[in-house]
């Protein structure tokens, strides 16, 4: 059995195996596991602020201003609007309409864009600081890094735009855009999260 | 399916035209560019090593500090900061990426491929892995070295107690480190599933393959816990933020719970390798299959989940309320049943089989009698009111050492006797390696078994001296003693490894008469692993297929890179479903210097941040963005 001398193990040619036509391409179960971490990421999060709130007597603490409401609100339905854009484009691209996808990808950057502006202006307008409780340390950092997820997102998404643009992207090469919309949908699902426990659940209390 | 044709010999495949479309660059720019997994692989276990040795001579100096009582061979101060760097070295530098890298260069050649899923991600997360490392380390030029142990407790590591960058080096680094081990686990993960051999379905895949594949799950889901620990302590630490500070409604408990939410998987994220290692080992000189394949496969992803769920009793002695303490109590005994299933499947293999003892089975059977009694002073932790009276004591440190240093470092040792002739071509000096054996053996047990009664006798963890009248005097000067001799085992290893890389004995392709599919191309193997990649009908190919077969090029797009033709145009199959038909082909990405580029700017990035510099985070953060766009940018439009 041992064979301390033999250079290589004796093959035999065999005809291949019929292939089979299936799936997806690695590059987007790469970002499928991608997002999987990024959302344990955001999980863990928002497990540490709800269990700062279950050991707080009162949250937010008192004499914070609690965030605005309404106009948060209708930028969240901005964002998550968003989303539909990009459904259509995945629809279209399939079908090759080319003007629709530029369409589609357009809209939906501008409405990322606009809940990106929203949102520094939101910080901007706040009354209480991430020095000032551990409230206002989750409230940043949680948004904050979610506004992160928006800005890669709109980078990545001019870069398809980009990439459309001369040509590189079409009906049966299309790879870097069914991996951003994946990841366009990820960032405005985690919204949904973010925005409920964040903002949402202390105005309904 | 066995082939009864005569093996007609395989067109030998052009050299010249392998070179062109495999062969790194020449010199300092191919060491700089290259995405070659058994490179980029062996570079992990170097520098890993590198690590391992160094937390061993802060090791030995705290076993010196400690030898007699009241002794200054090291400051307090001094003390805590090695005791600090030598866990963090061990856990986050030596065995996780230890295990990365040797996933890294056996997976590819298990499966039957001829690179990883991502080859240039996989580039990327070994210079994250070493800038990280150097970042940490660099703490040793500052001579400010983290001193909150390995573990980093607030308070203690607030900015109240703990001032200076110490502790910056430790959170900013834990956090970049981390970056490495997600991106070797997406790159397992995808490999796994879409470079598999023809033929080779799940439940034909080795069992290495199977403990990586449950190794990147679990880092997915909880190395994010521990990036959000760091993260938010570099954040207190840093910009003032609240999180763990109770005055202003942080809480101290979260920092724990959030570190040990990683922690505890991190010990199976360790372990579960480890123990692939030996279900590769086992069998090979058992000269039979490995008894209940699916008993262990079922036991590595049972474990990976229950680990999950078992993270309070690093917590026991915190206060917590007694319900949850049940609970937690209840699931870490409950680990226990999987891990049992795997050792008896061990046990049952050698019984049934012919054991050869050469090193590599020493090396497992070694780990055998160490996991055991590791094995039960858990289960001896585990239940509450034993824990209680041996919390913080030498017995703790005696449990996770038998586990994490007898359980993991010895089946990595047995990896390396077992693997290094098919990285180099060469065999290590077997009579060397069993001296190195029993050295190693004998020096762990007579070091860490001490210390179970050590802390009977009440010794606490964490101190840097104890006067001399508490009867722990002859104790502590034998284990200081012995470590020596298992220090001296572990170079005993180093110096064969040395030696054997310059004038060992000729390996051939498969010395040891193993089942998987590495041992079928040459040793070591050619820059493109397979000329024709093999076609898989069993569970242990190279005992039941011989001659092994390999397929043609197919005339579609794609069979067309299963054969030599692929080799030829540095392209390998993607295959997928459960039989891993062939659906398309990629080409394996050409030498980039991009990985380390983008690797640079998120270093800069966490410099800046150490040393409060916004222009220096701001560059790093520039050439990331830049790296990854022109990353993005370069990625071929594959039909989708």
């Amino acid at each position: 059995m041992t064979s301390w001398s033999a250079e290589t193990f004796p093959t035999v040619l065999v005809e291949p195996p019929e292939p089979v036509r299936r799936g997806y391409d690695k590059a987007w179960w790469g970002m499928v596991v991608v997002i999987g971490t990024e959302g344990m990421i955001f999980m863990v999060l928002l497990a540490a602020n709800f269990f700062l709130r279950a050991t707080a007597k009162q949250w937010p603490p008192s004499g914070t201003e609690l965030p605005e409401l309404f106009q948060t609100s209708i930028f969240t339905a901005v964002l998550l609007g968003s989303s539909l854009p990009i459904f259509w484009v995945d629809w279209a691209i399939e079908k090759g309409h080319m003007r629709s996808v530029r369409i589609g990808l357009a809209l939906s950057w501008l409405m990322g864009t606009a809940f990106l502006v929203h949102t520094i202006l939101d910080f901007q307008a706040l009354h209480f600081g991430w020095r000032d409780s551990s409230y206002g340390s989750v409230y940043y950092v949680i948004i904050g890094l979610h506004a992160l997820h928006v800005i890669v997102g709109l980078l990545f998404s001019l870069l398809v735009q980009l990439k459309i643009a001369l040509g590189r992207i079409d009906r049966d090469r299309h790879l870097t855009l069914t991996v951003f919309s994946l990841y366009w949908h990820f960032v405005d699902v985690v919204w949904i999260f973010v925005f409920s426990s964040l903002i949402l659940s202390v105005h309904w209390r | 399916m066995t082939t009864l044709q005569e093996p007609e010999p395989v067109a030998p495949i052009s050299e010249e035209l392998v070179e062109r479309a495999w062969k790194d660059a020449p010199g300092i720019p191919g060491f700089f560019t290259t995405v070659d997994h058994k490179r980029i692989g062996i570079r992990y276990i170097v520098t890993a090593f590198f690590f391992f040795f160094s937390a061993g001579v802060l090791a030995l100096f705290m076993r010196a500090q400690l030898a007699q009582p009241n002794s200054h061979v090291l400051s307090a101060e001094t003390y805590n900061e090695f005791f600090t760097m030598h866990g963090t070295s061990m856990i986050f530098l030596f065995n996780t990426p230890v295990l990365a890298g040797f996933g890294n260069y056996l997976l590819p050649l298990q499966l039957g491929s001829r690179d990883m899923a991502f080859p240039r991600l996989n580039a990327f997360s070994y210079w994250i892995f070493l800038l990280s490392g150097i970042f940490i380390y660099s703490s040793f030029f500052t001579g400010h070295l983290p001193n909150g142990g390995w573990f980093a407790y607030t308070p203690l590591t607030s900015t109240n107690f703990s001032p200076g960058i110490n502790l910056d080096f430790w959170g900013l680094g834990v956090v970049f480190v981390g970056i490495s081990t997600t991106v070797g686990a997406v790159n397992f993960i995808v490999t796994t599933f879409k470079m598999r051999a023809p033929g080779m379905t799940l439940n034909r895949l080795p069992i290495f393959v199977w403990s990586m594949l449950v190794f990147s799950f679990m880092v997915i889901f909880a190395v994010p816990a521990v990036t959000v620990a760091a993260g938010l302590l570099e954040l207190d630490r840093i910009f003032g933020t609240q999180f763990f500070n109770p005055a202003h409604g942080g809480s101290t408990l979260l920092y724990q719970h959030l570190f040990w939410f990683w922690g505890h998987p991190e010990v199976y994220i360790l372990f579960i390798p480890a123990t692939g290692m030996i279900s590769m080992i086992i069998p090979a000189f058992s000269r039979r299959a490995l008894a209940g394949y699916l008993w262990i496969v079922t036991a590595l992803v049972t474990i990976g989940f229950i680990s999950f769920g078992v993270w309070v009793h690093h917590m026991f002695a915190t206060g917590l309320p007694p319900l949850a303490l049940s609970f937690f109590s209840a699931v870490s005994l409950l680990i226990t049943v999987p891990s049992g299933v795997q050792f008896f499947a061990w046990i049952a293999t050698m019984w049934k089989g012919k054991v050869r003892l050469t090193t590599p089975m020493l090396f497992a059977i070694g780990f055998l009698l160490i996991f055991l009694l590791g094995g039960i002073t858990g289960v001896m932790v585990a239940v509450l009111p034993f824990d209680w009276q041996v919390t913080d004591s030498y017995f703790v440190v005696a449990h996770f050492h038998y586990v994490l240093n007898g359980a993991v470092v010895f089946p990595i040792f047995g990896a390396i006797y077992y693997w290094f002739p098919k990285m180099t071509g060469r065999m290590l000096d077997e009579h060397l390696g069993k001296i190195s054996f029993w050295t190693m053996f004998i020096g762990f047990n007579v070091t860490f078994f001490p210390m179970h009664i050590l802390g009977f006798l009440g010794m606490p963890r964490r101190v840097y001296t104890y006067s001399g009248d508490v009867g722990w005097n002859s104790l502590n000067m034998i284990v200081s003693l012995a470590s020596v001799v298992f220090a001296a085992g572990t170079l005993l290893t180093l110096w064969n490894v040395w030696r054997s890389y310059r004038g060992g004995a000729l390996a051939g392709a498969d010395p040891w008469g193993a089942d998987s599919l590495e041992w079928a191309t040459t040793s070591p193997p050619p820059d493109n692993n397979f000329d024709a990649t093999p076609v898989v009908a069993s569970r242990h190919p190279l005992w039941d297929q011989r001659p092994l077969p390999v397929a043609r090029s197919g005339p579609d797009d794609a069979t067309h890179a299963l054969g030599l033709e692929g080799a030829a145009s540095r392209t390998a199959a993607l295959t997928g479903g459960m039989r891993a038909e062939p659906g398309a082909t990629f080409p394996i990405p050409e030498e980039t210097v991009l990985p380390l580029v983008l690797a640079l700017g998120i270093a800069a990035f966490f410099v800046g941040l150490l040393v409060k510099v916004v222009l220096v985070g701001a560059v790093g953060v520039a050439i990331g963005v830049i790296g990854l766009l022109a990353w993005a940018w370069k990625t071929g439009e594959e039909p989708s």
